[in-house]
């Protein structure tokens, strides 16, 4: 094994969680400021006008954006040339984000599913959620999302049969999105698995939202399904925050997988205005970029 | 939509000039709630130790710290208020709150409240809360400290909004406008997207 400092990595996490609240990423940003140029409502124009002025409170004052601190999520790309601990990294990303929780300080938003006991920690028992993937490289390529419950809440998914069809698949989107109103604080992202297992599609829908916003898939079938489902969404009128308006998602994302010759599965995971993801490349001379 | 600024305490005059749609900034003191401070009112039946006679009460669990005696702000925001609908006609009728603050609005039976005793919803925006505290001068005070962080709090607020009118005491319900228009528009919708 290689005497690679870990406290890095820790250091890493605990920066990624802090930088994900209070930063949001440009091409949300700019998302945002294409969907007010759109918005001819005045009472969704105010809406963007609050949300601009949220962002820039945030960059200037350090804080953060919402105060809902999410359930931290943490896409790690671990590089093969480049013998990595994957255990030190677990339980380094594990420690940073207790650390952010405690010592920024913010609310810990993490609680037992029965007793309802929040430790403060931001982690416990299969918290944080960790994706894992490998790379060609040798770098460790970390990407945090604090996962908001607003837009969780409203997240869905389907096992639709072959004889449903991609009809059933894209009603069950745009149903979904129109039915969650203003509880998912939109606009934001609409992220959809679509193909894999019960559990895959719901992953890939979490992996949708993760894209930087409007990116499309590369498959270009599938990219004109998310262009005629974000024009479907955004003419129903829900508009911004629920309230009306001609913008109700920045963007669908679709994220596919191969699935049985007898299933259709579908899974939409809604994300808020407020997308937020903050990212870091580690390399094995312990030097870290920051990013999105 | 017209715009307004106003103070709280809130006249009952105040609130039934708002309409649907238009916005509210306002001055003066803000209560902060949440569902278990209210289950702690309503389902265990706890007095409140201060007047929400006139004030707008949010919907909120607020990151604060406390300084000796002092409590500090350090992030509130606001949350659905759909979870707290049962808790508001109450609040409305037995406690005289005039407005009620949060995300995503509430149900008939609030709006029939509001238009009986003259109280309003007020939509925020949600995951704004850094422009929340912003507004925020002051934790007057923490009731019910043992329910933190779903107290009781009294804020003291400065231009505090944008806010949108979205069900106002005239019968209006702007959520419920906006899904009877989706809903007008689905058949259309469904047909262009090859759904139908």
């Amino acid at each position: 094994m290689s005497d690679f400092d870990y406290g890095i990595v820790e250091e890493a996490a605990k920066q990624l969680y802090i930088k994900a609240l209070c930063d949001l990423p440009p091409d949300v940003r700019e998302a945002l400021k294409r969907a007010y140029a759109r918005e001819t409502k005045p009472t969704a124009r105010s809406v963007y006008e609050a949300i601009f002025k949220t962002i820039e409170t945030a960059d200037q004052k350090h804080t953060l954006i919402c105060q809902d601190t999410g359930l931290p999520l943490y896409k790690v790309k671990i590089g093969s040339r480049y013998a990595w601990n994957g255990y030190e990294i677990k339980s380094r990303l594990t420690n940073g984000t207790r650390r952010a929780t405690q010592e920024f300080p913010f609310r810990s938003s993490s609680t037992h599913p029965l007793l309802r006991v929040n430790p403060q920690t931001s982690v416990g028992p299969g918290l944080p959620v960790f994706y894992w993937d490998f790379s060609e490289d040798d770098t460790l390529d970390i990407l945090m999302a604090p996962k908001g419950s607003g837009s969780e809440n409203v997240s869905k998914m389907q096992m639709f049969t072959p004889a449903d069809g991609v009809k059933a698949v894209k009603k069950f989107v745009l149903d979904t999105v129109v039915n969650g109103g203003g509880m998912p604080c939109p606009p934001g992202i609409i992220g959809v698995g679509f193909g894999g297992t019960a559990d895959l599609v719901a992953k890939l829908a979490k992996d949708a939202i993760l894209r930087p916003v409007g990116q499309r898939n590369p498959d270009p079938e599938i990219a004109t399904m998310e262009v005629e489902l974000e024009e479907a969404i955004n003419s129903s009128g829900v508009g911004a925050m629920g309230l009306g308006g001609d913008v109700t998602t920045l963007a669908v994302h679709i994220e596919t997988a191969y699935t049985h010759i007898t299933q259709n599965p579908v899974a939409v995971n809604c994300q808020c205005w407020p997308a937020r993801r903050a990212r870091a490349v580690i390399h094995p001379d312990g030097a870290v970029e920051y990013g999105y | 939509m017209a715009e307004y600024h106003l103070t709280s305490p809130f006249s009952e005059q105040d609130i039934r000039q708002l309409r649907a749609g238009d916005i509210v900034r306002f001055d003066g003191r803000l209560f902060g709630i949440r569902d278990l401070t209210q289950i702690y009112m309503f389902d265990q039946h706890h007095e409140p130790p201060v007047s929400l006679a006139g004030y707008p009460c949010i919907h909120t669990a607020p990151s604060l710290r406390k300084a000796g005696d002092k409590w500090e702000k350090i992030c509130v925001g606001t949350t659905t208020s759909v979870r707290m609908d049962r808790f508001s006609p109450d609040l409305i009728a037995k406690y005289g709150v005039r407005a009620i603050i949060g995300k995503a609005g509430l149900y008939q039976k609030s709006l029939e409240a509001m238009q009986q005793y003259g109280a309003v919803y007020l939509a925020i925006v949600g995951g704004s809360a850094a422009l929340e505290t912003l507004q925020i001068e002051e934790v007057e005070a923490v009731y019910w400290e043992h329910l933190h962080p779903e107290a009781l709090y009294q804020f003291r607020v400065k231009n505090f909004g944008p806010l949108t009118v979205a069900m106002d005491s005239h019968g209006r319900h702007l959520y419920d406008e906006v899904r009877a228009e989706a809903a007008r528009r689905m058949p259309e919708i469904y047909k262009k997207l090859g759904v139908a």
